[in-house]
């Protein structure tokens, strides 16, 4: 549960900052609102879909199928621990 | 923006627009729409500049027909007062006489020179006929038949007949055979013709080409025959010249015209060349001339919207202008009237008040420039409507990216669009004319957008040109024994999902870590079997939530637009009901989905709920036991699913019958006002508020406000739904672009990376060239080009339907900047 908690939390901070902190720290100009509006917006989006993908994997109801060519390769390749 | 009225000065008026031109802001509207425009007060001056156009268009064909280069002016010339208009014109009749007088000269002497010099040519070979005929008396005595003899070397050798005559000329070496033909037909074979190739080629003088010619004799008797060698020469188009029959007199022609030509190649290269030096003078100041008779013509264009005013001796323009730049437009006015020898009394800006639709002008760089055109293909956003721009900007690269989802493709994108931002100003003028060009080069910045969302998704999707990469280590691992990937009778096994020990047994193998990987799709997805299974259910997921989402987004986009107008009334009868739709269904389908993502795992992925089958039962209220995955799966959810529908089912007769009841209760309220006061000025008080609130200034049809709102009503619920749907064409598209891209490398790259030794690395370079091409072909230009498609269609018809009326019209100031860009100048 931890782990998966990290990978969570540094993607959140990371979003976070760019689409709350950084609208704060834009300069006043005649284009402030613009890119206000376009940090928060990209963080917005690029967030949910790491969230969407990322929680998708968490329970996977199925695992991968492999033809057996392959999966002697990989356990090779990766060996068998985490 | 206001519309404004301007009173000008006769003198000043000119000055005026002029700064106004450079500044750019203002809309001039035509005051005098019914007047032919050949009636307007200022046709003639109009006419001097197209004129003048004219002239400059035909300087500029001499001067490219000579291929020198036109010079850019460095900076913007400004418009020429209008007594410059008439030293511009001087000059230009002047270049345009002396230009047309050099041609023509350079034609006739050309001419000349053509035809002396087949004159030339003619005389030599002539001559060489004559020594010919002279050294061989025998041969050509025997060629004859009958007692007839040639002329030889003048002396007349008397013949029992007539005299021979004869004609020299020069035709083309084509006709020569069929020349010869014809002679001997007509004449019977009673001619001799000689004839001798003339070497070089020559430029002849009718047509100008440069062509083979053949210097012909042709020998003949009698009166009769000579009128038909000469209809026969005329019919050929043969040049005939004079040939003297003494020697003498044969040279002295010959070294005549010798002199002559000398003379006229001098007189030609001096023509050259002062047409040249005139060319090169005009080609320097040709742009700036150009673009001041633009800027005079397009003066001229707009002052004939004006109206005269003669009683108080002015001009009176109309305009629309935005209310921050009023001040700018004042100091140009000032500036204008100063520049002209400022009178005493300089010209006015006068606001009007006025129930018109002002034009939609939204302030633009050149970044937003390009979203803007995406926006109002679709249609120009209503007067003081939202502006789905800035919205759009980052919405439609993000979308366009989800369907494109390929971060080498990405990669190349960027690398294009970057290519072209960077190189903005020197690229800016190229290849005007390229139409496919030009499209491309005025989305850069849209292209480098999208490039980078794609790949930012092609990372997340893991699909580098359809290979994955494994950067952070794989959430699987493969642990089956030899005893099970050795047999035979088994081609694939499939990995253990649940990351704990369910069963309590020894076979049990971990082989699922519990933590998913931390960016993007596992790596051991990509060499699956059932890779398309596992992301058609993320794809389609994260495709249902971003449209909703979106659509939610253009719904609160609305209410901004009611707050904005001040519609209190539409906020509860429009954005309330519809707002509260979207969320019973779609957002608790929404939460339903992070429940399951969350809630199931490989343990009772039997039991897990199919939110497709779950959805529609809830929307039928009908609650199965028996497919495990249509049971309900948390406790009260038959309550909450039923109390939602029937929130749902509210909304519909709300939005459907909210607006109009309205309608007529402020109906009635203003009938009543009308009768029941007596004091009219109060009834207008009223009255003028409720039309303000209501846009009309007339009483609104009732059967007409029904039908809208039904409308309006079935499209919104129905909309929702087919919407949703709709959004399901970002999982296709990714779906299409993922398995092209994995068909390109394992047909075509695989080729060459699978074979071993020199012969591989040779056929993985020969390979390369048919994948690289049809990678740009196929997959960015196509691909690309179809899912630029669809994500427009998504944001025009799901996303701006929410809010957008888009009725509209474009604010198109009088601005010289515009018009200089419009109309490319070839060069």
């Amino acid at each position: 549960m931890e782990k998966f908690a990290i990978a969570l939390i540094f993607f959140t901070v990371f979003w976070g900052l760019i689409g709350v902190v950084l609208p704060f720290l834009i300069p006043k100009g005649p284009n402030r609102r613009l890119i206000q509006t376009m940090l928060i917006l990209t963080s917005a989006c690029c967030w949910l879909f790491w969230l969407c993908f990322y929680l998708h994997q968490w329970n996977p109801l199925f695992g991968p199928l492999l033809t057996t060519t392959d999966a002697r390769i990989l356990r090779e390749l990766w060996s068998t621990d985490f | 923006m206001t519309l404004c009225q301007l009173f000008l000065q006769p003198d000043a008026a000119y000055a005026c627009i002029s700064e106004l031109g450079e500044l750019g802001i203002v809309q001039f509207r035509d005051l005098n729409p019914n007047v032919n425009s050949f009636q307007r007060k200022f046709v003639n001056e109009v006419r001097r500049c197209e004129e003048m156009e004219r002239k400059l268009r035909f300087l500029e064909t001499e001067i490219k027909k000579d291929e020198l280069p036109i010079y850019d002016p460095e900076d913007n010339p400004d418009a020429p007062k209008p007594r410059e208009m008439i030293d511009l014109e001087a000059t230009f009749e002047k270049l345009d006489h002396e230009l047309k007088e050099i041609n023509t000269n350079a034609d006739a002497l050309l001419r000349n020179f053509n035809e002396l010099t087949e004159l030339k040519h003619n005389l030599q070979m002539t001559q060489g006929f004559f020594d010919e005929a002279q050294a061989h008396p025998v041969g050509v005595l025997e060629d004859m038949a009958g007692e007839r003899e040639i002329e030889l070397g003048g002396q007349t050798t008397a013949t029992a007949g007539m005299k021979l005559g004869f004609i020299t000329g020069v035709i083309p070496r084509e006709r020569m055979v069929t020349f010869e033909r014809m002679l001997w037909r007509v004449c019977r074979g009673n001619v001799f013709v000689k004839q001798a190739d003339i070497p070089d080629l020559i430029e002849d003088p009718l047509t100008g080409e440069k062509v083979h010619k053949t210097v012909f004799v042709v020998f003949f008797q009698g009166e009769q025959l000579k009128n038909r060698v000469q209809k026969i020469c005329e019919g050929f188009r043969a040049n005939i010249y004079p040939c003297p029959e003494n020697p003498h007199e044969r040279r002295e022609l010959a070294m005549g015209v010798m002199t002559r030509l000398d003379d006229l190649t001098v007189v030609l290269s001096q023509t050259q060349d002062h047409r040249q030096r005139v060319l090169a003078a005009t080609s320097r100041n040709l742009r700036t001339w150009q673009i001041k008779v633009k800027k005079i013509k397009a003066i001229y264009h707009t002052m004939n919207m004006f109206n005269n005013d003669v009683a108080r001796k002015c001009f009176i323009a109309e305009c629309w202008a935005p209310v921050s730049e009023l001040d700018r437009i004042q100091l140009a006015l000032r500036k204008g009237s100063e520049a002209s020898g400022g009178g005493t009394v300089s010209s006015v800006l006068n606001r009007m008040i006025t129930r018109e639709q002002p034009p939609t002008h939204h302030k633009l760089n050149k970044f937003t420039q390009g979203f803007q055109n995406l926006v109002d293909a679709y249609g120009v956003a209503t007067y003081r409507e939202i502006n789905p721009m800035p919205f759009v900007l980052i919405t439609f690269p993000f979308l366009f990216a989800v369907m494109f989802g390929d971060a080498g493709h990405g990669l190349i994108v960027s690398v294009f669009a970057l290519w072209m931002v960077i190189k903005e100003r020197s690229l800016k003028d190229k290849w005007r004319t390229q139409e496919v060009w030009t499209i491309f080069f005025g989305g850069r910045y849209i292209i480098l957008l999208m490039g980078l969302f794609s790949i930012y998704t092609g990372l997340i999707y893991n699909d580098v040109f359809s290979k994955s990469l494994n950067i952070f280590g794989s959430s699987w691992r493969v642990k089956f024994g030899d005893e099970i990937l050795n047999r035979r009778d088994i081609d694939t096994v499939q990995l253990e999902p649940t990351p704990y020990n369910y069963s309590g047994t020894r076979e049990y193998q971990q082989m699922y870590s519990g933590t998913p990987y931390p960016f993007g799709l596992d790596p051991i997805w990509q060499v699956s079997e059932n890779k398309i299974t596992f992301t058609n259910s993320v794809k389609m997921k994260f495709a249902i939530i971003i449209g909703i989402i979106q659509m939610g987004f253009g719904v609160f986009l609305s209410l901004w637009n009611h707050l904005h107008f001040n519609h209190r009334y539409a906020i509860y009868l429009e954005f309330l009901p519809q707002i509260i739709f979207l969320a019973c269904i779609f957002f608790y389908l929404i939460i339903l989905i992070f429940y399951k993502w969350t809630h199931f795992d490989g343990l009772v992925s039997t039991q897990a709920p199919s939110l497709l089958i779950q959805l529609i039962n809830m929307i039928l209220l009908s609650y199965p036991t028996e497919p495990e995955s249509s049971r309900t799966f948390y406790s009260g959810q038959r309550g909450v699913q039923t109390a939602l529908i029937i929130f749902a089912v509210i909304c519909i007769p709300w939005m459907l019958l909210g607006k109009p009841i309205y309608r007529i209760i402020m109906n009635k309220r203003r009938a009543n006002y009308s009768t029941v006061t007596n004091h009219t000025e109060n009834a207008e008080h009223e009255i003028d508020e409720q039309t303000h609130e209501n846009e009309s200034t007339k009483k609104v049809e009732m059967s007409e406000v029904w039908v809208e709102q039904g409308i309006h009503t079935i499209e919104y619920f129905l909309g929702c739904i087919s919407h949703t749907a709709s959004y399901l064409r970002l999982w296709a598209l990714s779906l299409a672009h993922a398995q092209l891209s994995e068909v390109l490398w394992q047909m075509v790259l695989h080729i060459g990376l699978s074979t071993n030794g020199y012969a591989g690395s040779i056929l993985t370079f020969l390979v390369f060239m048919p994948w690289s091409c049809l990678t740009v072909f196929i997959l960015l230009l196509m691909e690309g080009l179809s899912a630029f498609l669809h994500a427009l269609r998504l944001h025009w018809v799901e996303f701006q339907s929410k809010f957008y009326k888009g009725e509209g019209y474009p604010f198109i100031p009088f601005s010289f900047r515009l018009l200089l860009d419009e109309v490319p100048i070839e060069g």
